[in-house]
């Protein structure tokens, strides 16, 4: 049923997802800065390379295709409409009811496949590297977070995020072993999806390693300010899951529409400790290898795989 | 009571002696009195079994009956005659320099230790004790396998310790799932894993948890036996180790596993009542006698062949207390009581044979009857023995299991027949050029102990002939017990 | 607080779970050792929880004893080895990690599907946690046929032990007093026997590499 406080809700998350997104990225550089003994940039640094990029003319390629301007547009929605869905703030969202775990997943690989086709668009050769190398993430990742959504949707019955988060929030405290090893393999697949240290470096432009830059070293100006911001929609988006899903607590409920008061620096406070720590495991992981990767990520699904026999065999 | 502490007592003491004076000529000596000093307590401690009954001695922990007073006694048997054996062949292999002071002392001293071992663990009362025995026994033999320290030996104890660690510890899962059952009917504590208590509540053991537990227990215990598929490690253990080991591993420490999974099936047959346990026995017991007769028509190696031999024996016998019943019982405890007198002889013999031709394989030794005819004459005899020739016990015993398993379980013989005819052929294709023929073996030093050959073939003759009346009460008191009367 | 410590076994034995999968995959023998440790730590936190839970006393003493042997001594002895050995630094190169793992994903099933019956009919704290002491006891036994080496087979087999004392502690709330002694002398006395082995093997192979133990075989 959608409420008037559920529309509210719904609104807020969004405007807080694409407001807070840039900051966190922020917070993310300047700690992981902090922590190797660099002097920061600033907090506020994602926000001023934004509002550069957007006054930028966009320079395209002669043989680009439609295709390789309106994909950025199209990531960005997804990302945006994901930050929707999440259950950030409130568990009361009208859009939840719309898509679930799974569409979000689907939603998560139709932004890759966009992306992929547009950097392929061009026909550089960098292009298509990174386009196969971000299928190959895509295509090892997305099954082992299919399987730890799966094993939250068993505790709760629901494959419904909102749901699920409710159902986890909102009652009496107890250990899920099954949870806890499914957080460690979100954790794994988060890092792979995000292009994060130890598989991919979003600060480096080396090309014999680089997966996520590589995608998007045809793009320039507008367009790729919304890419950089879909990106890190996309981190917020998973870490709010994350936090969501193993640490709901503090969230809001369709019967407490006050407590979003509280959920918005509670979610800041959560966020902020996140960023601290994927700061940490940047700093003291190297790079993997590449054909290390699948190794990486096939361990995460491992891992998933045993949240689910573990929740079957324990009931927990 | 002081029986059993003087049985327990002696091969432990003697084992701590012998790990500070047993280096020497005098070591060898201490090991055979040790030995003696222990089949004299095991004997009077018979006694008293034949005279009280069943007993239960310090408070609980320890249960004597039947079934394992005989196999105390014939423990302590092979263990005293192989001590005999072991001082001529062990002076050998010093004057060979593949024995220095340092590891006579550990032989006897391990040997000691390992008998100690094997009668905890036929003695005691608790299935824990019993497992952890078992364990204690392999740790003991790891060490006696590798004592020549060549590339081989070594290879053949990490074999043994790793696959019978593996196997063991799923026994020891079985334990964990007996006392589990035993949880629920007797309640826990330190009593719920006494075999006595569980003999009696064990119609109110849960058949799933029992039914479970037996898998585990039968694969656990029989790695050790030697049953096809866990086999690997003991023909490898056998023809590496020194020849005295080979002849207790064979003798002995075989038999003691097997008692171990006759201990469970009583318990698993009171549960679950189906006979599953039993089914579970003849199936490996058919498998181990096929496969191991196949296996040994293609050995070279004779100490290796006669491993091959053990395992074939082994399945016979868990074939036999498979089928169950006082009859199949009574015959496979004779097998059991032969095969080990058996065995063991002719590994004496071989052991003789082997040093004299400098070499374990069977091309490399013809012609033993010219050179010493007695160690010619022991090996063909046991031989024969061994194949289940009348008039020996081994006859007597395959001849009870075959008709029995004629009577129940007709589709099984065809198998028993062509692998015990199978086997007949090769070994005795074998054994019969190494004993007859052109010799190019040579006379050693000392001479051999042939002493307990004899004895041991003479007893496994007498078996054959005749039983006397007291042993015949034993046979059949323990066959009542493991079919669960 | 009781009812969070009850759910706190389950965490444990998952620990062990995952611990026992992430020593089939690891390459270095010096973290398969920090591995085994923390794995041992983890068996000791869930006896020290089975106890205070059920009141036995003497899983007090189990639990003590765990920690001495296989958080202290064992460690100490295998890091022992493994300098007198010079394989401080050994990397393993292994094939297949994947389909090694899948077989241990249907060991897993097997051994969830075999104790899942027996389960419901525990009496103690944790009765769920008997499958995945199977599972444990199965992977390490998977560990020790894929590995090549002396060292990694030994913690294998050593993890393997860890798994039948969970399944002890955790399924019937202890084994008699007695029985775990006699299991954890034998698993010292095993321990140093294969300790010496495994000098004499490299000793006479100049490599521990359990490749050379394969020269008896039935022709």
């Amino acid at each position: 049923m959608v409420t008037l406080s559920g529309i509210v809700a719904q609104i807020l998350a969004i405007v807080v997802a694409l407001a807070l997104a840039p900051l966190l990225t922020g917070w993310v550089n300047q700690w992981r800065a902090w922590l190797q003994n660099r002097s920061a940039p600033s907090l506020l640094q994602p926000y001023r390379m934004l509002h550069k990029l957007f006054n930028k003319e966009s320079v395209l390629a002669e043989s680009a295709s439609p295709l390789f301007r309106i994909a950025p547009y199209i990531v960005f929605a997804c990302m945006a409409l994901v930050c929707g869905i999440a259950p950030t703030l409130s568990t009361d969202l009208p859009l939840a009811t719309a898509a679930d775990a799974i569409a979000l997943v689907g939603l998560f690989a139709l932004a890759r496949v966009f992306i992929s086709l547009a950097a392929m668009d061009i026909g550089t050769s960098f292009g298509s590297l990174g386009a196969r190398r971000e299928m190959l993430i895509g295509f090892l990742a997305e099954p082992a977070l299919l399987m730890v959504l799966f094993s939250a949707s068993l505790i709760t019955q629901s494959t419904s995020l909102a749901n699920i988060v409710q159902t986890i929030a909102h009652q009496p405290f107890a250990i899920y072993p099954s949870l806890a090893v499914a957080g460690v393999a979100f954790t794994f697949v988060a890092l792979a999806e995000n292009a994060r240290i130890p598989v991919d470096n979003p600060a480096t432009h080396l090309e014999l390693t680089m997966i996520h830059e590589a995608l998007i070293l045809e793009y320039s100006g507008r367009h790729l300010a919304l890419i950089e911001w879909a990106a890190s929609l996309k981190l917020l988006a998973y870490s709010c899951i994350g936090l969501a899903l193993f640490l709901p607590w503090g969230i809001a409920s369709a019967d407490t529409p006050l407590a979003m008061l509280i959920a918005l620096p509670v979610l800041i406070a959560k966020l902020a400790v996140g960023g601290i720590v994927l700061a940490l495991i940047e700093t003291i992981n190297a790079k993997m290898r590449l054909f290390r990767v699948p190794e990486f990520l096939a361990t995460a699904f491992l891992l998933a795989v045993i949240a689910l026999l573990v929740h079957v065999l324990l009931g927990a | 009571m002081e029986a059993l502490s003087l049985v327990l007592g002696i091969p432990l003491v003697g084992g701590l002696l012998l790990a500070i004076w047993g280096g020497g000529r005098a070591g060898q000596d201490l090991n055979a009195v040790v030995s003696f000093l222990t089949l004299a307590a095991a004997a009077w401690l018979t006694a008293d079994v034949i005279r009280d009954g069943p007993l239960l001695v310090w408070g609980e922990w320890f249960f004597l009956d039947a079934l394992n007073v005989f196999l105390v006694t014939l423990t302590a048997f092979v263990g005293f005659t192989t001590s005999l054996f072991s001082r001529p062949y062990m002076r050998i292999e010093v004057d060979h320099g593949k024995m220095t002071p340092g590891r006579m002392r550990l032989f006897h001293s391990m040997y000691q230790l390992f008998n100690c071992m094997m009668l905890v663990a036929l003695t005691t009362n608790n299935m824990g004790i019993l497992w952890v025995a078992m364990e204690a026994a392999t740790l003991t033999t790891v060490l006696l396998v590798s004592v020549y320290r060549t590339a081989a030996s070594l290879e053949a104890a990490w074999k043994y310790f790793i696959l019978c660690g593996v196997g063991i510890a799923q026994a020891l899962f079985g334990t964990i799932l007996l006392y589990l059952a035993a949880e629920r009917a007797i309640g826990g504590g330190d009593n719920a894993l006494l075999w006595t208590h569980l003999a009696e509540a064990k119609h109110l053991l849960d058949p799933r948890i029992l039914s479970l537990a037996f898998v585990f227990l039968l694969l656990g215990y029989g790695t050790k036996i030697g049953l096809v598929p866990v086999h690997n490690w003991l023909p490898d253990a056998h023809a590496e180790g020194p020849t005295p080991i080979s002849a207790v591993l064979s003798g002995l420490l075989l038999n003691v596993a097997l008692y171990a999974v006759l201990r469970c099936k009583v318990l698993a047959d009171g549960a679950l009542q189906n006979g599953l346990p039993g089914q579970m026995m003849i199936g490996f017991g058919l498998v181990t006698v096929v496969a191991a007769a196949f296996f040994l028509s293609r050995q070279r190696d004779v100490k290796r062949m006669f491993a091959y031999s053990s395992i074939e024996h082994m399945g016979i016998m868990t074939f036999a207390f498979g089928i169950g019943g006082p009859v199949a019982n009574f015959a496979g405890l004779l097998h059991m009581t032969v095969h080990a007198l058996i065995k063991s002889a002719i590994f004496f013999a071989v052991g003789h044979a082997t040093q004299k031709a400098g070499s374990q394989l069977m091309e490399d030794i013809r012609g033993l009857i010219k050179v010493s005819p007695t160690v010619g004459w022991g090996l063909m005899l046991g031989t024969l023995a061994i194949l289940g020739m009348p008039p020996f016990g081994v006859f007597a015993s395959e001849f009870l299991i075959l008709t029995t398993a004629m009577r129940e379980l007709p589709w099984a013989t065809p198998f028993l027949l062509i692998a015990l005819g199978v086997a007949f052929a090769a070994i005795f294709s074998k054994v019969q050029p190494m004993v007859f023929g052109e010799t190019s073996v040579r006379p050693l030093a000392h001479s051999p102990a042939l002493l307990p050959v004899f004895i041991h073939l003479g007893l496994g003759l007498m078996l054959g002939l005749y039983i006397p009346p007291y042993l015949n009460d034993w046979y059949q008191q323990a066959a009542r017990m493991i079919a669960g009367g | 607080m009781d009812a969070l410590l009850a759910q706190s076994i389950n965490l444990f034995a998952v620990v062990l779970l995952v611990l026992a999968f992430a020593m089939i995959a690891q390459r270095r023998i010096l973290t398969l050792i920090h591995l085994f440790t923390l794995q041992g730590a983890a068996l000791v936190a869930a006896t020290l929880v089975v106890a205070y839970l059920t009141g036995q006393h003497h899983l007090y003493w189990s639990a003590a004893i765990t920690f001495v042997l296989k958080v202290v001594l064992i460690p100490i002895l295998l890091h022992r080895v493994i300098n007198r050995l010079n394989v401080r630094w050994d990397v393993e190169t292994l094939f297949n990690i994947p389909t090694t793992m899948l077989i241990g994903i249907v060991l897993v099933i097997f051994a969830f599907n075999l104790a899942a019956p027996i389960a419901s009919l525990s009496a103690s704290v944790a009765s769920g946690t008997l499958g995945i002491a199977l599972a444990c006891v199965l992977l390490s036994f998977l560990m020790m046929i894929v590995r090549a080496k002396a060292v990694p087979q030994v913690i294998g087999f050593l993890s393997m032990e860890n798994g039948l004392f969970f399944a002890a502690t955790a399924a019937t709330s202890g084994m008699p007093m007695i029985v775990e002694l006699g299991i954890a002398f034998d698993v010292l006395v095993g321990i140093l026997i294969l300790g010496v082995f495994m000098f004499q093997i490299r000793e006479q192979f100049d490599s521990l590499d359990i490749r050379h133990l394969e020269k008896l075989k039935d022709e």
